[in-house]
């Protein structure tokens, strides 16, 4: 593992692997898309709606996918010292971020047809909606641990951690406590689902986390730069300053 | 008595909501790159 501790060959891998997640992730997610929305049927009970599915589950399943990158991300840095682990983490919380707002938005939207309400404080919602303030807090932290100068990025690293409790309880909170929320349709080798609906959303799924593969990807990248760059111009002001000083 | 509200409208607010935020993403994820790793490569220049 620590063989990809290495920025320049990480960023040989990166250069090759981003275009190949994010080509056939858009190619996948689109195709999935099409057939959700022209070629699956309707829902039984719930009509056309059930069409927002093809968005809303591989939206949840990604606002969740990226804290669970953060908190791993986050032990292999806390662990290990691993100093590509700290970016990855960073990386993945803006995706994150953005698949858990489309999750909340795309279930409002279905919410006010099948319940007729836009939003219920019922735990499934409520965990969703505490998750992305999770990662706005996130956001924050890292972005003030990279700017101190120090390079101190053991606070994110905790809090991503200490934040993954989160996880469990939006997974559990339909099973737990009473909710307008349907239970879990999908998990591991099981599923609740007719084919018809469970193919298209299975190709989403993928095509979506293929996509938050290659912007992860593209992420590290950017901060590495960043890094690299501040790094450098750092070296050439002190260099100057000591030049300066001694003449 | 149950609302009769045209569902369509939902779909398609929820896929414009997807699709035009991933776009978007993906499109500020790769600027913000280039961006970076063309100020690295102005920071190399003496």
């Amino acid at each position: 593992m620590h063989g990809f501790a290495n920025p320049a060959r990480f960023l040989r891998l990166a250069r090759w692997l981003m275009p190949l997640l994010l080509i056939p992730g858009v190619i996948l997610a689109g195709g999935a898309l099409v057939w959700g929305l022209f070629f699956a049927p309707a829902e039984g009970l719930q009509g056309e709606t059930v069409r927002i599915l093809y968005i809303h589950v591989p939206a949840a399943w990604l606002g969740m996918g990226g804290w669970k990158v953060i908190a791993g991300a986050s032990f292999v840095e806390l662990v290990w010292r691993h100093p590509l682990a700290g970016l990855a983490a960073r990386a993945a919380a803006v995706p994150g971020a953005f698949f858990t707002a489309v999750c909340l938005v795309t279930g409002s939207l279905w919410g006010r047809p099948a319940w007729g309400a836009w939003w219920v404080w019922d735990g499934r919602l409520t965990s969703m909606l505490v998750l992305l303030f999770l990662y706005f807090a996130y956001i924050a932290l890292a972005g003030a641990a990279s700017g101190d100068g120090q390079g101190n990025s053991r606070v994110p690293a905790v809090f991503g951690l200490v934040g993954a409790v989160n996880i469990p309880i939006i997974h559990y909170s339909v099973l737990w406590w009473n909710s307008l929320h349907q239970p879990p349709s999908l998990s591991l080798g099981r599923s609740a689902m007719a084919p018809d609906f469970l193919w298209p959303l299975l190709i989403a799924m993928l095509g979506f986390s293929l996509i938050f593969g290659g912007v992860v990807l593209a992420r590290m990248r950017a901060l590495l730069a960043q890094i690299q760059a501040e790094a450098r111009l750092r070296r050439k002001a002190q260099g100057a300053f000591g030049s300066g000083a001694s003449a | 008595m149950r609302e009769m509200l045209d569902p369509w409208i939902f779909v398609h607010l929820s896929y414009a909501i997807g699709v035009g935020g991933t776009a978007l993403m993906i499109a500020w994820s790769l600027w913000s790159m280039r961006k970076a790793e063309r100020r690295r490569e102005r920071s190399r220049e003496p």
